[in-house]
């Protein structure tokens, strides 16, 4: 990530004009690194060729894996729910298209990781048959039904957090003012700009619908003032006598306004502590694109299928494209012109908090906001990180107000417990701190494995909590069930006394008769055995009378015979032991 | 005087019956250090007993192999002693796995039932048993008592669930090395 963090080093930041800070509260720090924006704004938003497969993975969203809910070989319908959302915290799953599920085996899906994971495959039938639609009059129906009703969409935090929608929407909170995040900082990325400039009507409407289920009076769109046409479209689209409850406000181009905590710090001037929500606070962000999807889900009844994609960076034309969910990086990368030759490799994401992917097959997931071919001359080797000399820069510019070089200390010696009290989760991976440092520390990549080593930790612990407890309650249970025998025990012991004594002379004698008969002497043993070999001889003479010798030894190998007189030896031997024995008792 | 002192001895004869710490505080924080697999690599028959032993300064600190050298460390700094490496005599650090029986073969003889510290195995006399995955501490004691060889371990993958980034590595160039042949 430091190569495209470090890839503009030799720019000066563009001392861009703020006109305009008047009602707005600056946070600490944050950077300006190069815009590369207008590359993909000059044409509209372009719509994909259908691809010959498409690859949906489940874990799209933040929380758990929804259900599978067809089967391989089955038919669905554009728009037919193929998973649905599991637990609290999950998000539904729709066919881009209509087609046939040939697959469902684990591929790989675009994560740091470059592993795979569980996927649908759809192979599309061309025909984009959609399934029954049925809008929603959002008006006049109930707030918690609209809720419940949206948890089947799978719309999820189109900014890239991919949070389910449904659940930041819940009415149990008390919201009074909702933010549409339209700030968009990072570089590079224009899908929410051309969002903003086509659809904004459409944008407003599902401003309405969110202000309704929330119960917000107030809406403010927040966009950076580098974005002018969007802004035009939107203040034109809100400027109805009915939409005066919404405002749009323009705040300066600075990374990262675009981050929630951030852009409410900026438009209302209220930091949001920590450990708390902003919902504690009455204040609830979405992102611009999610917005729209939930306008179009409750107007149509259309879910969660696609989203505008930037495809920028080293492809001949770059530009903004509608991509149905699984499809093929590799269709898009066709669709912008093809990659230049010096292509390196594909990040997601922005240049600052984007990952490499780890091939151009991976599907586009309801994440994916920008797509950037890399190419040495966009995103420059990082020089030789050095060692920190406590300058502080990254200090200065973090965002978040946290003691970045040391968090890089503790990281970095695994003092992991020091770093978790220096606020080490509060850290935003925004990598303004990388961008400053003067030494090229990649410090988020060890605030990044500082808190992947932690997490796991806690997980461990957790589980060695659960393993104690259960433990202790298995040696508690084997205790119990120690006593309840013998408590068994004793009870049985004293029935069999009490019965003893009850019972009267006249049985006695056949008492002690069956007693006698009970233990069995070597005398009866041997009694025993002889009248079983007895009944066997005459079953075998029965047998050979009547001309049956026994199946299962008839030509038998010399290894199963040796076998056979070794056990018949054997019996010989103790049918002896037991006559031996018999006198001496 | 006299009367101070007796105050004060009524004082803290009170305070002892009222704050009385039930069982030994050092036990309890040794075993939470423990990785509590239960597997007895130590020697002794659970985290516990282990623990009650160090505390008691019978067994080392160095005897636990799933809790590696973390837990070691963790150890010393608990007890005030010497670091000292992993004896091997108890055993190596494994990656972390989890039984899996092979239900084809299980005969349902419940002797893996029996032997689990923790009851991560599900079945009864004569059935099919299972090992509830997110149960099993990874601690072997499963193995010896089957019958059929039917449960082996299997040591847990890594999933985009599960990955954890990794320690920055930052490679070093020389004068003679090739800086386009550098790995990134």
């Amino acid at each position: 990530m430091s190569a495209m963090i470090k890839f503009v080093r030799h720019f000066m930041q563009d001392k861009s004009t703020h006109n305009s800070l008047i009602n707005l509260f600056k946070f600490n720090g944050g950077i300006h690194p190069p815009q590369h924006k207008s590359e993909s704004t000059l044409k509209p938003i372009g719509q994909l060729q259908l691809p010959e497969k498409l690859t949906l993975p489940l874990r799209q969203h933040v929380g758990n894996m929804p259900k599978i809910k067809v089967q391989v070989g089955e038919h669905v319908l554009k728009g037919q729910m193929l998973a649905e959302a599991e637990g609290t915290i999950s998000a539904a799953i729709h066919a881009p298209t209509s087609g046939f599920i040939s697959a469902i085996d684990e591929q790989v899906i675009p994560h740091p990781s470059g592993l795979p994971d569980l996927c649908i495959t759809l192979t599309p039938d061309g025909k984009e048959t959609w399934a029954k639609l049925q809008s929603t009059d959002w008006r006049n129906t109930d707030k918690n039904q609209l809720v419940t009703h949206l948890r089947t969409s799978g719309i999820v935090g189109l900014g890239g957090a991919t949070f389910p929608t449904h659940i930041k929407l819940r009415t149990n909170a008390n919201v009074h003012t909702l933010i549409i995040n339209a700030a968009e900082c990072e570089p590079y990325i224009t899908c929410d700009d051309m969002l903003m400039r086509e659809r904004a009507d459409e944008i407003i409407k599902g401003i309405h619908i969110m202000q309704y289920i929330l119960g917000a009076k107030k809406c403010i769109i927040g966009i950076e003032d580098n974005k002018a046409e969007a802004i035009k479209a939107m203040t034109n689209a809100c400027s109805g006598a009915e939409q005066s409850a919404i405002e749009v406000r323009v705040v300066p181009t600075l990374y990262p306004s675009g981050d929630a905590r951030r852009l409410i710090h900026l438009l209302l001037g209220k930091e949001i502590p920590h450990d708390k929500r902003s919902t504690d606070d009455g204040i609830q962000v979405f992102n611009v694109a999610t917005v729209l999807a939930t306008y179009r889900f409750f107007a149509f009844g259309e879910p969660s299928i696609s989203r505008i994609v930037t495809m920028t960076g080293n492809v001949a034309s770059p530009q903004n494209f509608e991509v149905l969910f699984g499809t093929p990086l590799q269709s898009l990368v066709e669709a912008a012109g093809g990659a230049k030759l010096n292509t390196q490799h594909f990040v997601m994401g922005g240049p600052m908090m984007g990952f490499n992917l780890p091939n151009a097959q991976v599907p586009i997931t309801k994440a994916a906001n920008c797509i950037i071919a890399t190419s040495p001359d966009l995103f420059a080797e990082p020089p030789q990180a050095m060692p920190c000399i406590r300058c502080a820069r990254c200090a200065d510019a973090c965002p978040v107000n946290l003691q970045p070089q040391e968090l890089y200390w503790f990281s970095k010696s695994n003092n992991f417990e020091t770093a978790r009290n220096y606020h080490l989760f509060d850290c935003i991976e925004c990598g303004c701190c990388t961008y400053v440092c003067p030494s090229n520390i990649p410090l988020v990549q060890y605030y990044r494995y500082a808190k992947s080593e932690i997490i796991a930790a806690d997980k461990s612990a957790n589980a060695a909590d659960l393993a104690r407890e259960r433990n202790e309650f298995r040696l508690a249970r084997i205790e119990r069930e120690k006593i309840e025998r013998a408590q068994k025990h004793a009870e049985r012991a004293r029935q069999a006394k009490e019965s003893k004594t009850a019972v009267s002379n006249d049985e006695a004698e056949q008492t002690i008769a069956s007693s006698t008969f009970k233990e069995p002497t070597a005398i009866d043993n041997k009694a025993a055995i002889n009248a079983a070999i007895a009944r066997s001889e005459i079953k075998k003479l029965a047998a050979a009378a009547a001309g049956v010798m026994p199946r299962n030894i008839d030509n038998v190998s010399p290894s199963v015979q040796a076998e056979i007189t070794a056990i018949n030896e054997l019996r010989k031997e103790t049918i002896k032991s037991v006559d031996l024995k018999s006198p001496t008792k | 005087m006299l009367g101070l002192a007796l105050f004060l001895g009524l004082v803290l004869g009170v305070s002892a019956l009222a704050f009385k710490v039930e069982g030994d505080p050092l036990v309890e924080r040794i075993d939470a250090i423990l990785p509590q697999t239960q597997c007895g690599q130590c020697g002794y028959p659970g985290c516990k007993p282990y623990a009650q032993a160090i505390a008691a300064g019978d067994a080392d600190i160095n005897q636990c192999p799933p809790g590696g050298d973390t837990g070691i460390r963790a150890l010393s700094d608990l007890m005030g002693v010497e670091y000292k490496p992993l004896n091997a005599e108890h055993g190596l650090p494994k990656p972390k796995s989890v039984a899996f029986i092979d239900e084809s073969l299980c005969i349902g003889c419940t002797l893996c039932i029996q032997a689990c510290p923790v009851d991560a195995i599900l079945g009864s006399a004569k059935q099919m048993h299972t090992v509830i995955a997110d149960e099993c501490t990874g601690c072997e004691l499963c193995l010896p008592p089957c019958p059929v060889d039917c449960i082996e371990m299997l040591t847990i993958a890594e999933t985009p669930n599960n990955w954890r980034w990794k320690y920055p590595v930052i490679p070093i160039r020389t004068a003679m090395f090739n800086v386009d042949e550098a790995p990134a």
